[in-house]
């Protein structure tokens, strides 16, 4: 394939920081015969944040669940805040400083949240696995973590069908949030938002990065989005790195044949649309449903 | 437009639904024209409506809807339609779903699905309507349509199947497409090469499109006017070049603010504060009063009309005086 050639797929060099707070080194998963994902490594630096961007089927979400210990790895390295993660945790403290250091966040809050349980519990559930305390410096911490997502107490007493999908995304990244993770992982957590929803949740998580300094690897298909809170970007296209650079560069000059049609797919205004025969040398697409 | 010019004339719709054991209005006071031909975009976020107008054109409205008004096609009243009248009907108005799982057999074959219609309600012999879903197919972009149609759907991928869909909808020769956000569940590249089949098929044909999304930037790409929907109700109606660069209504203004754009970052989104409403959740007088900046009091008790504003129309009372003051978040272009 062209795209094995472009220039970019080479590990940042600004990525590749003394500190990485995340390595990852030459991930594979293989789905018996299905190479899901082939190859990939990339670094987050402390405070920074990248972006994996990608269609149905391009091993994106597959990278994700891998560094957060849901799919095990079938070769390669998941190294965070120092510590392995590429083998299954031994032990119940290994598991609880797994969650301490990443978190995620999914698209769909109605179904990563237990509707039984109010946002207020799910969040001092976490609190006390990960930081402890007594019930009611507890339940201060709750509410200051409500006061950051923008959720007041009624909001974090009831429970999640009484909540709008953004607010109940608020819930989700609150609880995230309580275990004070180094790296905070956005699966497209913005995706199923309404837009002028999904505009204040953009917002939220650059104040909770400028306020907690935390990183984010944010999985998304939505490289608008991409473009608002993420310094760095790679490009996936059936499992295989495609591009890698800073999100600016790489959205501004796509070197790669994947990323020029992923860029010239996007609807703007006095966009046309086009059909992909139309491209010369087009690369094959996904041709998926969006997960 | 006068109404002996338009393919569609919807006049006062409105639609009640039961909600939580009571009915709630989710659509009113919508009117507007499809000349044919036509493309209009209906851009809207969730409860907005824009599906229930659809679904209202379409006569897919759910058990124990309430709708009053009035939707003529081609000079009739859509409701008076019955028996061979309301086969025409769905033959010239067809309609494209946002996930095409959903609204086909999953056990049955594809040609058996595509070929039904042809077959019970026109009369057309298995081989001629075989034959015209093939040519069909490779009209969307599916050269072995003939090894397509012994497949069932799980062995399509979503784009392709979409693109059975659309090319189903086809085969009865509408006059009239609603589409129902019929690219949102695709790929972006995906999305991209199946409008563009949209766009073509319907320029070659003639045929009026009625196309929904939540997508103001997709919409204005296809579609010659678009119009905007918020808590049941057309807030702005117009040009479909005109509305993202230099909309009328400060809704309008506030989902291009809102939107995150791939050419530059902002450091804050200009979000819209508060949630989308429901038409039954929103206040007695403008909609969007509670969540707008340029709301004064009286916006609050006065319910604006739909207004002729220069090339467009506004639902606003403030619009002739905010022309030019609208921000839509520091972006042009």
């Amino acid at each position: 394939m062209a795209d094995a050639a472009a220039p970019r797929t080479s590990i940042d060099p600004k990525a590749a920081a003394a500190d990485p707070l995340l390595t990852v080194r030459a991930l594979t998963k293989h789905f018996g015969a299905h190479v899901a994902v082939d190859d990939v490594s990339f670094d987050i630096a402390r405070g920074g944040s990248l972006a994996i961007v990608g269609e149905s089927g391009s091993g994106k979400t597959t990278i994700a669940k891998m560094i957060v210990g849901l799919v095990v790895p079938t070769s390669g390295t998941v190294n965070a805040c120092g510590h392995d993660r590429s083998t299954r945790p031994r032990g119940a403290a290994e598991r609880r400083r797994r969650g301490a250091e990443v978190q995620i966040v999914f698209q769909d809050p109605y179904s990563s949240l237990d509707p039984h349980q109010s946002g207020a519990s799910a969040i001092d559930e976490v609190l006390a696995l990960h930081r402890g305390g007594s019930g009611s410096e507890r339940a201060g911490r709750v509410t200051e973590l409500g006061d950051l997502v923008g959720l007041d107490e009624r909001q974090l007493r009831a429970l999640p069908r009484a909540l709008s999908g953004g607010q109940r995304q608020r819930v989700a990244i609150a609880r995230a949030l309580a275990a004070e993770p180094q790296l905070l992982i956005l699966d497209e957590s913005v995706a199923a938002l309404d837009v002028s929803i999904q505009a204040q949740v953009l917002n939220l998580l650059a104040d909770v990065r400028a306020s907690t300094g935390v990183s984010y690897l944010l999985i998304s298909h939505d490289l608008a989005v991409v473009r608002q809170i993420t310094d760095d970007v790679i490009v996936m296209h059936r499992g295989v790195v495609v591009e890698h650079g800073g999100t600016r560069e790489v959205l501004d000059h796509p070197q790669a044949a994947y990323t020029q049609l992923l860029r010239a797919s996007v609807p703007t205004p006095g966009w046309r649309p086009r059909r992909r025969s139309e491209w010369s040398g087009a690369p094959e697409a996904a041709d998926g449903i969006v997960s | 437009m006068t109404v002996s010019e338009a393919l569609l004339d919807v006049r006062d719709l409105a639609v009640d639904l039961p909600i939580g054991g009571e009915l709630r209005t989710v659509l009113h006071d919508v009117s507007f024209t499809i000349a044919p031909g036509e493309a209009l975009g209906l851009v809207g976020e969730s409860g907005s409506g824009k599906s229930m107008t659809a679904r209202s054109i379409a006569r897919l409205l759910p058990p124990g809807a309430f709708s009053t008004g009035t939707i003529s096609y081609a000079g009739g009243d859509v409701a008076a339609l019955k028996g061979a009248g309301m086969r025409t009907y769905r033959a010239e108005v067809a309609m494209v779903f946002q996930d095409p799982r959903a609204h086909i057999n999953p056990v049955r074959r594809i040609g058996d699905f595509m070929t039904e219609a042809l077959r019970t309600n026109h009369g057309v012999s298995t081989s001629d309507a075989v034959a015209r879903a093939v040519a069909l197919l490779e009209e969307v972009g599916i050269s072995d349509g003939q090894r397509r149609l012994d497949q069932h759907p799980h062995e399509l991928s979503g784009g392709l199947l979409q693109r059975v869909m659309i090319a189903t909808a086809l085969l009865t020769e509408p006059r009239l497409l609603l589409a129902d956000e019929p690219t949102t569940a695709l790929d972006v590249t995906t999305q991209a090469d199946v409008m563009a089949i949209l766009d073509d098929l319907r320029r070659e044909r003639n045929m009026a499109l009625l196309f929904i999304t939540h997508d103001l930037e997709l919409a204005s790409a296809v579609c010659d006017r678009t119009a905007v929907m918020y808590a049941g109700q057309l807030v702005e109606q117009r040009t479909s070049s005109q509305l993202h660069d230099d909309p009328l209504h400060p809704y309008t203004a506030g989902l291009v603010g809102a939107r995150p754009s791939i050419d530059g970052q902002v450091t804050r989104l200009a979000a819209i504060p508060g949630r989308p409403r429901s038409a039954y959740e929103a206040p007695a007088g403008c909609a969007f009063a509670d969540r707008c900046v340029h709301a004064e009091d009286a916006c609050a008790n006065v319910r604006p009309a739909l207004e002729p504003l220069e090339d467009g129309l506004v639902r606003c009372r403030r619009a002739g005086e905010l022309r030019g003051m609208l921000s839509t978040g520091g972006r042009r272009g």
